[in-house]
C-alpha cells in the first residue's frame, strides 16, 4: 500500500494549495434543515409557512410552472387538506377555453391547474424588473451551486455596498449572490407577512420556510427517496452478508482464499 | 474451447443443440476454467454488464416518457420527476448509473493496465475494449445533452465545436452536425437517436469482448499463463459467479447511496437551467469523467493541436500492446513499471483535476506538465522500461511454489490483499 499513500500524499499536496488559492468564498449561512440526512422529512408546518410566503411575497414576480395545486395535498409535501387545497385553487382565477362560443374565458382554479404565471411573458417579466427575468422556482434549489443554503443566504444577505462599490440605479449588493449585485430588491422585513399559525414571522423564519418550500418543490418525492434508499441498503447489505457467507462456503472446496 | 464433446442429457435437448448449440454455450459459460487467484479487481466485467444492462433497462423507460423537443425536453424531464411513477427513480438510476458505468470501466481498465491484461495474446480484447471505451463516452455525452439544461447545451456547443478545428472542411462538418447554424432541435433529435443507438452497439462490442476473452482465457494477478483445466482453475459456476455477485452487491451500496441520498451531487447544478443559447454559464464543464481529456485538449494553445492531442490520448491505449516491450504481464513482478503505474494514476487524477478548474495561471501549467507526463508515460517510459527492467522471477505456476525463493511469493500475496 506504500506506493497508494505516496499517490494521495502527492495529491493532498498538489490540490490543497490550489483550493486555498481559489477560496475568495464566502462562507454560506447555515441552518437546521430538517429534510437532510438519511432519514430527512419534510417539516408539514414550515411547508405550509413557506407555501404562504411563496404566494404572498415571492408569486408576484416568479413563477412555478411545473406546480399544480394538486400537489399541494400530495403526501410528502405541504400535505394541506383536499378541502384546503381546493379552497387555496379557487381564490386564483385562471383563463380557460375556447368555450362554445369561441371565447376565452375565466374562471376559479381547480386542483387540476398549474399555479398562475405572473407576467404574460419573459419580455413582459423583463420590462417589469429592470431587464432581469425573475427566474422560475420550480427547481431553483437544485439549480444554484450551495443549494438551500445559498438561497437561504442571499434571502438573507443584503446588506449596504462596502466602500467603493457603486450600484447603479435598481441594483442591489448582496453578500452572497455571484458578483454580489443583484436586481431583486430586499423583500424579507420580520412581520411582514402574518403567520396562519402564529408563528413569529422574522426574516430569518420567513427565509427558512420559503426555502424548504422551494427544496419539496425542486424535489417533491425527497421523503419517499429517503424512505426507499433506507430499505434498499438494509435489504442490500442483509443480501450480501447473506452472499458473502455462501461465497466463503462454496470457496472453502478449493485451498484459495478469497 | 472444450466443450465439443458436450452432449446434452435429454433426447430433446440433443435435438435441438444439434441444430442450434445454444446448451453447449451455456455448458461452456458455466464450466470456464477460470484461473482461482482472480482478486476483486477482477469482478469489475460482470459489474460493467449490469451497468450495460440497467442502464438500458432505465434508459428505455425514461424514452418512453421523454419528448426530444428543444421546446419541450426539459419540461418532459421535469415530467418524469414529477408526475411518472417512480420516475425519478428511473432518472435518477439512469444518471447516476452513467456514472458508476464510468467509474467501474476506470477501475476495469486500471486493472488491465497493472496486471498487462492487454498483452499478448489479448490484444484483441483489449481494443475491443478500448473501442466500447470510446463508444460509451460518445454515449454519455450525448446523454447528458438530453435534458437540455444549461451545460446540455453548452456542452453541446463546446464538443461539436471542436469539430471546426479540422482544416478546411472543419466548419462544414460542424454545420453538418449540427444540422443546422447553431446547435438546436435538429441536433437534439439526432443525438437522442445516437444515444438510443450506441447502447446497443456497446451490447454487441461486448459480447465479442467476451467471445475474444474465452479464447486464450482471463489473465490473472500473477501474469503467467496456466493450464486449463487445471489445478489452477476453478469453473466460472459457481465459483465465479457468487464472488461477481458478492462484488456486485458492493457496488450497488455504493450506487444505492447516489441515487437515493445525493443524486445530484455528481451533476451541474446548472443543468436544471433551461437551455438558452443568449445566456453561457460561467464555467462550461462536462462530466466528471471526462475531465482528463477536457484538461488534455485545453493544455494545448491551438485549438487544432489539441483536438488531436485529446483524441491521441484515447487512441495512444489501443497501440499500448505495442508499446509495452516487456514480456512480464504482472506488475507484481516489474517493480519499475509498479512505481510508474502509480503515478500514471496520479498524473490522471491530476488531469481530472485541473479540467474542473478554469485554464489559467498554475491550472493551465499542471494540466501542461500532467498532459506532457501522460504521452510520456506510454511513449516513452514504456518501450523503455521492457529492456531496462530488471524483473522478478516468476512462478511456475499459480499453485506452485514459487521459482527462487518466497520473497515474490510474499509478495503476491501482499498485492492480493489489496485487491
Amino acid at each position: 500500500m506504500r506506493a497508494f499513500k505516496i499517490l494521495l500524499i502527492t495529491f493532498i499536496f498538489f490540490t490543497v494549495p490550489l483550493q486555498i488559492n481559489s477560496a475568495e468564498k464566502v462562507e454560506l449561512l447555515k441552518t437546521d434543515w430538517s429534510f437532510k440526512g438519511p432519514l430527512g422529512k419534510f417539516d408539514r408546518s414550515s411547508l405550509q409557512r413557506g407555501y404562504q410566503v411563496y404566494t404572498e411575497v415571492c408569486a408576484a414576480c416568479h413563477s412555478m410552472k411545473y406546480l399544480s395545486y394538486r400537489n399541494l395535498m400530495e403526501k410528502g409535501g405541504p400535505e394541506f387538506s383536499e378541502a384546503q387545497a381546493k379552497s387555496i385553487a379557487a381564490s386564483f382565477e385562471v383563463t380557460d377555453g375556447p368555450n362554445a362560443d369561441g371565447e376565452m374565458f375565466s374562471r376559479p382554479a381547480r386542483l387540476s391547474d398549474k399555479f398562475p404565471m405572473p407576467y404574460p411573458n419573459e419580455k413582459a417579466a423583463q420590462a417589469a424588473n429592470g431587464g432581469a427575468y425573475p427566474p422560475d422556482m420550480s427547481v431553483l434549489a437544485k439549480a444554484r451551486k450551495g443549494g438551500v443554503d445559498y438561497l437561504y443566504s442571499v434571502l438573507l444577505g443584503y446588506t449596504e455596498p462596502p466602500a467603493g462599490v457603486t450600484l447603479d440605479e435598481g441594483v442591489y449588493y448582496n453578500k452572497f449572490m455571484y458578483g454580489n449585485k443583484i436586481k431583486m430588491p430586499k423583500v424579507l422585513e420580520d412581520d411582514l407577512i402574518e403567520y396562519g399559525d402564529g408563528t413569529l414571522a422574522t426574516e430569518e423564519q420567513m427565509a427558512k420556510d420559503v426555502v424548504t418550500f422551494l427544496m419539496w418543490s425542486a424535489e417533491p418525492h425527497l421523503e419517499a427517496r429517503h424512505k426507499m434508499g433506507f430499505r434498499a441498503i438494509i435489504y442490500l447489505t442483509i443480501l450480501t452478508i447473506l452472499v458473502y457467507f455462501s461465497m466463503k462456503k462454496i470457496w472453502s472446496r478449493v485451498e484459495s482464499e478469497v | 474451447m472444450s466443450d465439443h464433446n458436450y452432449t446434452p442429457k435429454s433426447k430433446f435437448g440433443k435435438w435441438f443443440n444439434d441444430r442450434l448449440p445454444l446448451l453447449s454455450l451455456a455448458n461452456h459459460l458455466t464450466d470456464y476454467p477460470t484461473p482461482k487467484n482472480l482478486n476483486y479487481w477482477w469482478t469489475f466485467g460482470g459489474i460493467l454488464t449490469f451497468c450495460l444492462i440497467t442502464q438500458i433497462v432505465t434508459g428505455l423507460t425514461l424514452a418512453m416518457h421523454y419528448i426530444a423537443h428543444a421546446d419541450m425536453a426539459f419540461d418532459s424531464v421535469e415530467h418524469i420527476m414529477r408526475d411518472v411513477n417512480y420516475g425519478w427513480l428511473i432518472r435518477y438510476i439512469h444518471s447516476n448509473g452513467a456514472s458508476m458505468f464510468f467509474l467501474a470501466v476506470y477501475i476495469h481498465i486500471f486493472r488491465s493496465l497493472f496486471y498487462g491484461s492487454y498483452k499478448a495474446p489479448r490484444e484483441i480484447i483489449w481494443i475491443l475494449g478500448i473501442i466500447i471505451y470510446l463508444l460509451m463516452m460518445a454515449a454519455a455525452f450525448m446523454g447528458y445533452v438530453l435534458p437540455w439544461g444549461q451545460m446540455s447545451f453548452w456542452g453541446a456547443t463546446v464538443i461539436t465545436n471542436l469539430f471546426s478545428a479540422i482544416p478546411l472542411v472543419g466548419e462544414g462538418i460542424v454545420t453538418w452536425l449540427w444540422g443546422g447554424y447553431s446547435v438546436d432541435n435538429p441536433t437534439l433529435t439526432r443525438f437522442f437517436t445516437l444515444h438510443y443507438l450506441i447502447p446497443f452497439l456497446i451490447l454487441g462490442l461486448v459480447v465479442l469482448h467476451i467471445w475474444a476473452l474465452h479464447v486464450p482465457g482471463n489473465n490473472n494477478p500473477v501474469g503467467i499463463d496456466i493450464k486449463k483445466p487445471s489445478k489452477d482453475t476453478v469453473p466460472f459456476h459457481p465459483y465465479i459467479v457468487i464472488k461477481d455477485t458478492f462484488a456486485l452487491l458492493m457496488f450497488m451500496i455504493i450506487f444505492a447511496f447516489f441515487v437515493f441520498y445525493s443524486p445530484n451531487v455528481l451533476g451541474h447544478a446548472d443543468n436544471y437551467i433551461e437551455a438558452n443559447p443568449m445566456v453561457t454559464p460561467a464555467h462550461i464543464v462536462p462530466e466528471w469523467y471526462l475531465l482528463p481529456f477536457y484538461a488534455i485538449l485545453r493544455s494545448v494553445p491551438d485549438k487544432l493541436l489539441g483536438v488531436i492531442a485529446m483524441l491521441s490520448a484515447i487512441l495512444i491505449l489501443a497501440a499500448l500492446p505495442w508499446l509495452d516491450t516487456s514480456k512480464i504481464r504482472s506488475a507484481v513482478f516489474r517493480p519499475l513499471y509498479r512505481q510508474f503505474y502509480w503515478i500514471l494514476v496520479l498524473d490522471v487524477l491530476v488531469l481530472g483535476y485541473v479540467g474542473a478548474m478554469p485554464a489559467e495561471g498554475l491550472y493551465l501549467l499542471i494540466a501542461r506538465v500532467a498532459t506532457a507526463y501522460y504521452f510520456a508515460h506510454f511513449l516513452i517510459i514504456l518501450p523503455l522500461l521492457g529492456f531496462k527492467e530488471k524483473t522478478l522471477p516468476l512462478p511456475f505456476s499459480i499453485s506452485d511454489p514459487v521459482l527462487g525463493g518466497s520473497a515474490n511469493l510474499s509478495m503476491a500475496k501482499s498485492d492480493k490483499k489489496e485487491g
